[in-house]
């Protein structure tokens, strides 16, 4: 597959880098130094120039080309560069954006722009922030088939009830499936007799319900939390703060800048938007950050974000959910104390990459840094699990899959072994990497 | 034109646009002409006026008119109101009967009536025919009219406060304006106002048909309908209001509620929508000093034994409060004659007003909510200095400029509000004029807010005939200078206004 992205910030050159080992990637970026840089750390075709400029487009054969993803910094740029592409190519269009509200016209009719496909990174993160948000020990949260399906990864603490049980006797929710363990970074596809331990990262797929009641299970003392306080009011803080208020929440957020502490007041009504720096001792004391249930760094700088957490981690702050823009950091900070580590570009990322695969995906979540994968996949005729019983289909799909659920039009299915799979349905499974390909052509 | 226009204020298009309001006077007054005709009364106190008013009218709107900017419009607004008035004065002295034959009662009483304040300066009211007692309706009822159509079509686009707050309160309702233009608006609301106005005379008159008040007649009926809507409250009876069945006075008091309740929300009710106004913030304000004012009222009633029932206590106390706190004025009983706590809540009510954009008068609920609103947040700002926490009306965000507007005509009206008290107490005492305190405060409120009655000599059921003249000029100025919100006059006392 050609693929074109334009712009190599940290999202395009993370997409390109994936891509580049089996797809024929071409990168155009207006800043001559990363172009040059690009050239040397990866196997891909560099151009310097302007991707919303149709000249520079058809240099990069975008008009050959199967994908375009559009990946500057710059929201307008992005859609326009997609517009832009579709005069002269029927690529599939990729643009991300940054500002919700292009996303909002753009669901309305879903070719709009000439873009075919929007991700709005900001959006996205927040989304993620405020599922975890509800769920005291979760790590990661992706939802499937249209908010039917939940995969969460949570971390066991040792002093847990679920520490120390087998998955047969934790497993006491009728629509959750164990997917897998992941113990010292190694995935490990559990049994019925496996026992959990603590320390463990349970990947748990299922209905929102069954994975909330495991979630209470897991820490039965850890009530959800009341009081949130967010750092940083940028869109990921904007946008944070507003799905906490549908949820009931009134959260407080920090914000430094004057101007843009007044227009969050004015759009946030039941937050209380306090304009002062999050790293300033006085106001953490003042306002009693200490006392917060969970503090939301959402800053747009990295350092910042993990000052402003770690101060407010020592002022007594029960849980930290802290977004990490250079995805490198994300195991460093949730190693110094950072509770949850949330990064945008993951998010951007699983959006991207289910396009890029042979066969589409509905939705992809990716598990600790690429070791697995949980996709949804439309079942069609050619797949081995059409009109057959998961018992029977088993014998034909390779070691490090399981299949954590199944949705057949609104109704959500718990796989048993005399679960009969149909045509048209859903099925969320679980991948280790190491069998992905074979996997996908399989079912 | 346009370089003289940027020295000084046109002026000329401000009196030439009065010649056209004169003009339209001419109306009224034949109307009333001809209601004198069918009570065989006197002809000449309006005929008369009517050929000057109409001759006046013509004659100013000669002069040559150019666009109305931001001067020409505050100048237009401040003399309008000036120009009705002495207008208004006109039949009262032709008529020459009893105290109003008095030029300067004239001018107090026609000032009271198209200002909808309600001060009366009649002492005996068999004096005067029905006409002219009609004519002290009508004065008020275009009054109300006229302040509804300047709040909408000039005060909006001078964005005077109150105005500008009505503009809030309705872009939160998700209408700026109900029509593309304000003269379609202006016209709809007018539409709003009469019909109210018909409303109430029929249901008067239904009542009178049912036998539950057999003293209402068509006149009467029409002559309160006039002053209740406008929440100005001029009555033809010496007893007001107490000159009626109880029946009529339970009917009366939703007139004058809706008569100061937001116009532009009263619209959406006609149109099936009461959702705008039960979630308007102002409105349920606006109820709740109502009920909190008229529970105190009667509580401080039954404490004092005043009336029988309770059914008397409820009414009366319901009637009193909704009465004052509109600025209608009307009186059912002789409330000078209450317990100093019943007077005092009367007093309190004076000062709150009803809802921006209606015909109310006084400092508005809008602003008082405005200022409980800010100052919440100031006190919330103590606690968490850093917070920025903007103050919202019906969840639509308040500019902050607007914010200290509010705050300063508040202050601005219980500064104006001060000085005439002691202005009435120290000319009262030149002339040995004997007035209390109490009195003074009363009438200094009741005339600057626009209420009409107070306490004392000028109490529901006496007059202010017998203020001395200079006081009285006093009224008249303050009366004006109250209805039209004070800044379109103070504006025209800056240097700045007068210059380029």
């Amino acid at each position: 597959m050609r693929v074109v992205i334009v712009g190599a910030g940290e999202v395009g050159s993370t997409i390109a880098e994936s891509l580049a080992d089996s797809h024929d990637v071409v990168v155009i970026d207006i800043d001559a130094d990363r172009v040059e840089s690009l050239t040397y750390s990866h196997d891909v075709l560099p151009i310097e120039g302007d991707g919303s400029d149709i000249g520079v487009l058809e240099e990069a054969g975008v008009a050959e080309a199967d994908m375009l993803i559009a990946s500057t910094d710059d929201d307008e740029t992005n859609i326009v560069t997609c517009g832009a592409a579709k005069v002269v190519s029927d690529a599939f269009t990729i643009a991300r954006v940054k500002n919700p509200k292009y996303l909002t016209a753009w669901e309305r009719a879903r070719s709009a722009f000439g873009v075919d496909f929007m991700v709005c990174s900001d959006l996205l993160t927040a989304e993620a922030i405020v599922s975890l948000a509800g769920l005291p020990t979760a790590q990661d949260v992706d939802t499937f088939a249209d908010g039917l399906v939940q995969m969460t990864e949570f971390e066991i603490p040792a002093e847990s009830p679920i520490a120390n049980q087998t998955v047969a006797e934790a497993d006491r929710f009728d629509s959750l499936t164990f997917a897998a363990i992941i113990r010292d970074g190694e995935v490990v596809i559990p049994t019925g007799e496996t026992r959990i331990e603590g320390g463990d990262e349970v990947i748990a797929i299922g209905s929102p319900d069954s994975i909330r009641a495991f979630g209470s299970a897991i820490a039965p003392e850890e009530k959800g939390p009341k009081d949130v306080v967010i750092v940083g009011g940028g869109e990921i803080g904007y946008q944070t703060a507003r799905l906490l208020e549908q949820s009931g929440f009134t959260p407080r957020l920090i914000e430094q800048d004057e101007d843009r502490a007044r227009w969050l007041a004015e759009n946030l009504p039941k937050t209380t938007v306090l304009n002062s720096d999050a790293t300033d001792q006085e106001l953490l004391d003042q306002e009693n950050v200490g006392m917060a249930d969970l503090l939301v760094a959402a800053l747009e700088n990295d350092q910042q974000n993990l000052l402003a957490t770690l101060l407010a981690k020592r002022k007594g702050t029960d849980r930290a959910i802290t977004v990490v823009n250079t995805g490198d950091f994300a195991e460093l900070f949730e190693a110094v104390g950072v509770d949850v580590a949330v990064s945008p570009r993951k998010a951007t990322a699983e959006e991207i990459t289910r396009f890029t695969r042979a066969r589409r995906a509905e939705n992809v979540a990716i598990i600790e840094g690429d070791k697995a994968e949980v996709l949804e996949l439309e079942v069609d005729a050619e797949s081995v699990l059409a009109g057959r019983s998961i018992r029977e289909a088993t014998s034909d799909i390779p070691e490090g899959v399981v299949i954590g659920a199944i949705t057949r039009g609104d109704e959500h299915i718990t796989p048993r072994g005399d679960t009969v799979v149909r045509e048209g349905d859903h099925v969320v499974v679980f991948v280790d990497t190491a069998v992905l390909d074979e996997v996908t052509d399989l079912l | 034109m346009s370089t003289r226009r940027r020295l000084r204020v046109d002026w000329r298009t401000s009196v030439s646009l009065i010649g056209t309001v004169l003009k339209a006077l001419t109306a009224p007054l034949v109307a009333t002409a001809l209601v004198a005709l069918a009570y065989n009364e006197p002809l000449l106190p309006f005929l008369g006026p009517a050929v000057l008013t109409l001759g006046a009218g013509v004659g100013l709107e000669r002069l040559e008119r150019g666009d109305l900017g931001l001067r020409e419009g505050y100048l237009m607004v401040a003399l309008t109101w000036l120009a009705i008035a002495v207008v208004g004065a006109l039949p009262f002295l032709v008529a020459g009967e009893g105290t109003l034959g008095a030029p300067i009662n004239a001018l107090f009483e026609s000032t009271s009536g198209v200002t909808t304040t309600g001060a009366t300066v009649v002492e005996s009211f068999d004096a005067h025919g029905r006409s002219i007692h009609l004519w002290r309706s009508t004065l008020q009822w275009m009054g109300g009219l006229g302040i509804l159509v300047i709040a909408v079509a000039v005060l909006s686009q001078l964005s005077v406060g109150g105005a500008q707050l009505m503009e809030t309160e309705s872009q939160t309702q998700d209408v700026n304006k109900l029509a593309p233009s304000i003269e379609e608006t202006a016209r709809l609301l007018g539409w709003i106002y009469a019909g109210l106005t018909g409303l109430m005379i029929l249901s008067w008159l239904g009542l009178g048909a049912v036998g539950l008040a057999p003293e209402v007649s068509l006149y009467s009926a029409v002559a309160h309908a006039f002053t209740a809507v406008s929440t100005a409250g001029f009555s033809p009876r010496p007893g007001s209001l107490g000159a009626f069945s109880p029946a009529i006075q339970w009917v009366t008091i939703p007139f004058m509620f809706f008569g100061a309740t937001n116009f532009v929300l009263l619209y959406h009710l006609t149109r099936g929508n009461p959702s705008r106004l039960k979630n308007s913030d102002e409105f349920r304000f606006y109820l709740a000093v109502v009920l909190g004012l008229t529970g105190l009222t009667a509580v401080f009633l039954v404490a004092s034994d005043e009336f029988a029932s309770a059914e008397q206590t409820v009414r009366h106390s319901l009637f009193q409060v909704v009465s004052i706190l509109t600025t209608t004025g009307y009186a059912t009983v002789d409330f000078d004659l209450w317990s100093p706590a019943a007077k005092h809540m009367l007093f309190l009510a004076m000062f709150s007003g009803g809802m921006a954009g209606s015909t109310t008068c006084s400092i508005k609920t809008l602003r008082w909510l405005v200022v409980v609103k800010s100052f919440r947040r100031d006190l919330f700002r103590e606690i968490h200095p850093h917070a920025i926490r903007p103050v919202r009306l019906s969840g639509q965000v308040v500019d902050e400029e607007v914010v200290r507007d509010v705050y300063a005509y508040v202050l601005l009206s219980v500064v104006i509000f001060v000085l005439l008290t002691v202005f009435v107490v120290t000319d009262a005492a030149r002339v040995g004029l004997e007035i209390g305190e109490f009195e003074a405060l009363g009438a200094a409120a009741a005339t600057f807010l626009n209420i009409g009655p107070a306490f004392g000599i000028a109490g529901p059921y006496g007059s202010y005939a017998d203020f001395p003249r200079t006081t009285k000029v006093a009224f008249i100025v303050m009366m004006w200078v109250g209805r039209i919100e004070i800044i379109p006059v103070l504006v025209l006392l800056t240097p700045a206004f007068w210059r380029s």
